[in-house]
Parts: C-alpha cells; structure tokens; sequence
C-alpha cells in the first residue's frame, strides 16, 4: 500500500473523480465570483461593466443584510438547540424496551422523508393557521385569542417547522450512539453508587458527545441554506422579520432581478458558512479526535 | 464484614431457568470461586449478588440483613467486571475518584484515597492517563482501584482475567490473592478456568447448569468429589473415567484415577501403547492406549523417555480409585 509506485497508481485513479468533483465546485464558484464583480441587473439589458467591490458595497449596507444575519444565526441556534436536546430525549426514550418499539421508531424517523415544501405547507395550513390550524382550534376551543404564528412569531414558527425536520435526524444518529453504549459501563457505574442522572451525565452524556458533534457541525451546514420552508410560508416578512442571509440572496437575484449583488450575497454567505464552519470545529471538533 | 447468605434464590430470563435453586453461605473474609463451564449461570448468579439483576425468588442476605430487594448501589459490594467497564473518557484518576464522588465524598479525602489505592496497585504514575492509553493489565488494576477506594464489604469479580495474555494472568492472580490477604475482605470470583479456582480460593464452589455440585476447599474437592461432574472438573490434566468390565471389577458403574495416580512400572494390571506425549519439561504427559480399558491420560516423570507406539505396563494406586454409581454420585 505504501511503495512508491502503488501510491502514484493510486492517485492516478481517483483523479477523474477528484477532477469531477473540483470543477462541480469551482465552476459555480467562478461564475458566482465573477458575476459579483459586474453590474448585472436584468431589468436593464445591454452592457454589464466591472464595478468592482460595489455589489458588495451595496448587499453589506442594505439594513435586511443585518437582520439576515441575526436571523440566520436564531434561526440554525434554535434548531439546533431544539434538535439537539429533543433528540436526547427521543433517543433516551426509544433506547429503552417498550411496546410496539418498531413502529414507534418508524413513526418518529417519518418526518425526515417529508420535502421540505410540503412539511411547511403542512404546518402554515394545518396546524399553524389562526382560523383553520390546529393549534388556533384549540386556542379558540379554550377561550384564548388564536396566535397568528407567521404574522407574530414569523422566526419561531420557521425554527418549530425546521426543527420538526429536523428532529429525525439528530434522534437517529443519537440513538445508534446511545445503543453502542457498553451497558456494563452503566452497570459498573450503577455499582459505584451513581443516580439515573449522574449516569446520564457522567456516563452517557460524554459517550455522546461525538454524536452530538456530527449532529451540529452536519445540520450547521444544512440549515444555514434552509429557504424553501420560508418561502412557503412568510416570505421573509412580515418586513425582514424572517428573511436569513440565503434568503435575501433569493431577494436581490431573483425578485429585484438585480444578478451582481444576489452573486455578491451568494459569495458573502459561503464566506460565512466557512467562518462559522471554522469557528465550530475549533469549538467542538476535538470531540472527533481519538 | 461481609456475610452473604443465599437461600432459595431462583432466576428465570423467561422460560428458561437459569438458576434453579441455590443455597449458599459467603463467610466473612472467605476467598470463594464460582467455577463452572461457560454457560452454567456463574455470572448471573454473581449479578443477582450484586443486585444488578432481580431474583424471580429466594432471599439474599448480606451480613443478616435482607439485601433481595436492595439496589446495586446500596448493598456496599464492588464489582470488577470482565471487560473491566472503565470510564473511557475519564483520567485513570477520575475513574478511581468516580464511586467516592458519588458517594458525595470531600475532594481532599477522595484524593487522600486514590493516592492509597494508586499505590497498592502500582498505578501512581498513570494516575493522569485514559484508560485507552493503558495495557491490559493496568486496566485491570484501574478497575480493581475503582473497586478497593470504596472500602466495600465484599468485592465481586466476573472472569476478571480472561482478557489477559497467560504471563500477565498468572501475575494478576498472585497479586489479587495477596490483595486478599492483605484486605482481608470478602472476595467472590468467578472463572471458568479450574486451575485458578484451585489457585486461589480458600473454598470453591462448583456450578453445573446453575446448580451446585459441591462446595469445599480445593484439596476437599480434589480428593473427595461427591460425583463424576466435579470429578472430571477439577484437577488437570482431568481424571480419567473406564466403564465397563474394569469398573464392574470394583463394584461401580464407571471408576476414575487422575493421570497423577497411575503410575509405569514393569509389572502391572494394564499393558498399553503409547500414543501422543507431551512432555514439558517438568511432567511428561501420555495418552496410553490400554488393552481392553481405552485412551488414559498418565502423567509421569518429566524426563522419561517413552516414545509413540512404545508398549508400557501401568499400575494404577488402588487407594486413589474413585468409584461412581449409575448416576455419577461417588460410592463410599
Ligand atoms: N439477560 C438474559 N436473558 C436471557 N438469558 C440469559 C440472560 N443472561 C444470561 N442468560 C442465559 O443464562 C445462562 C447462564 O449465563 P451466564 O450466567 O452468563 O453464564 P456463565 O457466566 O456461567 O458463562 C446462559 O445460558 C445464558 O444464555
Ligand atoms: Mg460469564
């Protein structure tokens, strides 16, 4: 495996692989960079001249551009906070034999083959609309004032949907690594005096911290691009109330027809997804070692 | 102290009766080996002790008191398991520390104890390490440092040593015999393996299908097994077994004579072949093909020189016959 001539064959045949992949990636990245530098506005066809750094200049200074941060950032914190403690919880639950176990797992993986699209069609139509929606139902039901959920709390009600999604995933993965626990660890811990929650916190808890990690750094990446369950249901608003980065680059690219600065914002938001991509392997990515 | 008393204690995973019935007294300071073949219920039994699994019936005492219906943590026994279940995430210290934490113990005092342990068990220097960064043999020790700290009334040890190469095992087992002498401390150990129950218990107790065959000390055993069972269990090379005419001659369904009790000599009862020797320095083992008797296994002096296909006369020492009836029991 090591000898000189086995490594170059090596290389050598997974290059069209390697090659495929780094054009996929970087033919769309040139065209994103290379648009961001041009005026580019559909709505005014003829020539498209080099401005330089004002696409940029004018996505970064838009007000929605800081509350697209903000609101990316609530937005994949509270789903992952939502998922990651849900899916303990889910995983603890399901780890331990009870009746009818099979289709209870089936039941709560179900979410995750939902499309996004219709899952948040689903919610904004039957659960979260005021007059028609469940929750509004019982809230009449018992007297209370409906809540308007994407007129008042547009943000949470797209953290609820997302994390509904999302919940799957973060059991499923947490529960694989709950279930490889060596019970006699928990037995030998048992022995030694602890409680239900020191095992938890002693034993489990550390023994799923990598699992943990995968969930974050995994669904980071994913819900930092969630667009379809905002599109379908508050459009950003009400204002920017809901608009996350991805969101204004649909904004600027394809509702202001504006091509230059929805690149500039696409460019702008992989740079951020690297930032916090780098900023949460240094956080957490020890866990992965050893 | 640590007084275990079994009495009536019954397990079923179901159907299936793991655990029959068992009596038992653990005296206070006593040395007991569970031995038994794989599967014969020595590491449940050893779990109900513990607490870590219900007993379907029966009671289990501890120093008197009723224990049965106590949790694991309350009834003041450690256990070293076989897969020695350390804290992988945790300094060795930290392992150590782990059941004297839990019990809610001054951080001055826990280190106070750990320092002790790590001592005894030659740990000092790893104190910092994980047990990922440790051989085999110092998780063992880790594990048993986990054991000790707490002071327990009696330790529980499941096959703690099948995981050992067989040097590091016959070091181990002088060491945890002379933690034993110098606790003094109840200590109940499980194995499969007959020559470290002989090794180390001041009383051995000999499991078949969860019920006990006998109960005695190793030499009680080895020289009065009360049926063909523990005859064959103990004692290695294992005791030969002839039915048959032979047998018939002395009045018994089936005889047994250990290898070390049949000895070569010019003129005698049996005249064989030999077949497979082994010799090992020390002792010279044959398997010896006897007319009209079978396969015997005869141990003799380590630098004789019988080869295969040689043809020997075997005397066996009359007074060292075991004789069994039909049913296996030993006849007197
Ligand atoms: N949790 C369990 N459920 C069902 N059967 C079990 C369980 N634990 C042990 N057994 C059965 O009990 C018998 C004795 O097991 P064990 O006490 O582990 O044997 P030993 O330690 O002597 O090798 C085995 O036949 C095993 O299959
Ligand atoms: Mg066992």
């Amino acid at each position: 495996m090591a000898t000189k001539a086995s490594r170059a064959a090596a290389r050598m045949m997974i290059s069209p692989a390697v090659i495929l992949l780094f054009a996929w990636m970087i033919v769309p990245l040139g065209m994103t960079l290379y648009f961001s530098v041009l005026r580019y506005n559909l709505l005014t066809p003829g020539a498209n001249p080099f401005v330089g750094w004002e696409n940029y200049y004018w996505f970064l200074t838009d007000p929605s551009f800081s509350a697209a941060m903000v609101n990316t950032l609530v937005l994949v914190g509270g789903v992952l906070l939502i998922t990651v403690i849900g899916g303990i919880l889910f995983a603890l639950l399901l780890d331990r034999p009870m009746f009818g176990q099979g289709v209870i797992r089936i039941m709560v993986i179900a979410p995750f083959f939902v499309m996004p699209t219709v899952s948040a069609l689903v919610w904004k139509n039957m659960f979260m609309n005021p007059v028609n929606g469940i929750f509004g139902r019982i809230a009449t039901g018992l007297g209370f004032q409906p809540v308007d959920f994407f007129g008042q709390i547009p943000l949470a009600s797209i953290i609820i949907i997302v994390a509904w999604q999302w919940l799957p995933f973060a059991t499923l993965i947490l529960l694989t690594a709950l279930q490889s626990l060596d019970q006699e660890q928990l037995e030998a811990a048992e022995m030694d005096g602890a409680n239900w929650t020191s095992r938890f916190w002693y034993i489990m808890l550390p023994h799923l911290a990598r699992a943990i990690t995968v969930v974050i750094l995994i669904q980071t990446i994913f819900l930092l691009s969630v667009f379809a369950e905002i599109l379908v249901t508050t459009n950003g608003g009400p204002g920017t109330a809901s608009t996350t980065v991805t969101y204004l680059v649909y904004v600027s690219s394809l509702l202001q027809y504006d091509v230059g600065i929805g690149s500039a914002g696409g460019v702008v938001a992989v740079i951020l997804a690297n930032i916090v991509a780098i900023f949460l392997m240094r956080m957490i990515g020890k866990n992965l070692d050893a | 102290m640590g007084q275990i008393t079994l009495s009536q204690v019954r397990k079923s995973f179901g159907e299936v009766h793991v655990i029959p019935g068992v009596d038992l007294t653990i005296e206070d300071g006593e040395f007991v080996v569970f031995v038994g073949p794989s599967g014969c219920g020595k590491s449940t039994l050893l779990r109900l002790i513990a607490g870590l699994e219900d007993t379907t019936s029966g009671i289990i005492a501890i120093d008197g008191k009723d224990a049965t219906a106590l949790p694991p943590a309350k009834r003041g026994l450690a256990m070293v398991f076989q897969s020695y279940a350390l804290y992988p995430h945790m300094s060795v210290r930290k392992n150590i520390a782990f059941p004297l934490k839990m019990a809610g113990m001054s951080e001055s005092e826990q280190a106070t104890r750990v320092e002790r342990a790590a001592k005894v068990l030659n740990l000092t220097s790893y104190l910092d390490r994980r047990p990922g960064q440790l051989s085999g043999g110092q998780r063992q020790r880790v594990a048993i440092g986990r054991a000790i700290v707490r002071e327990p009334a009696a330790f529980l040890f499941d096959e703690p040593l099948s995981n050992l190469d067989a040097a590091l095992r016959v070091g181990m087992r002088q060491e945890i015999t002379e933690l034993h002498q110098s606790l003094k401390t109840t200590m109940v150990y499980v194995t499969h393996d007959q020559v470290e129950a002989m090794t180390m218990a001041d009383k051995i107790v000999v499991l078949n299908a969860g019920r006990i065959e006998q109960v005695g000390s190793p030499l009680e055993l080895y020289r009065a097994p009360v049926n063909q069972f523990v005859a064959g269990f103990i004692g290695s090379p294992k005791m030969n077994f002839i039915e048959g005419a032979e047998a018939k001659k002395h009045g018994a369904s089936t005889i047994g004579i250990r290898p070390e009790h049949i000895e070569i000599v010019e003129d005698g009862p049996w005249t064989g072949t030999v077949g497979l020797a082994e010799h090992l320095g020390s002792d010279t083992f044959l398997r010896v093909t006897v007319d009209g008797i079978g396969t015997l296994t005869v141990r003799a002096n380590g630098e004789i020189d019988r080869h295969r296909n040689d043809r020997i006369t075997l005397a066996p020492q009359t007074d060292k016959i075991h004789r069994f009836d039909k049913d296996g029991r030993s006849m007197k």
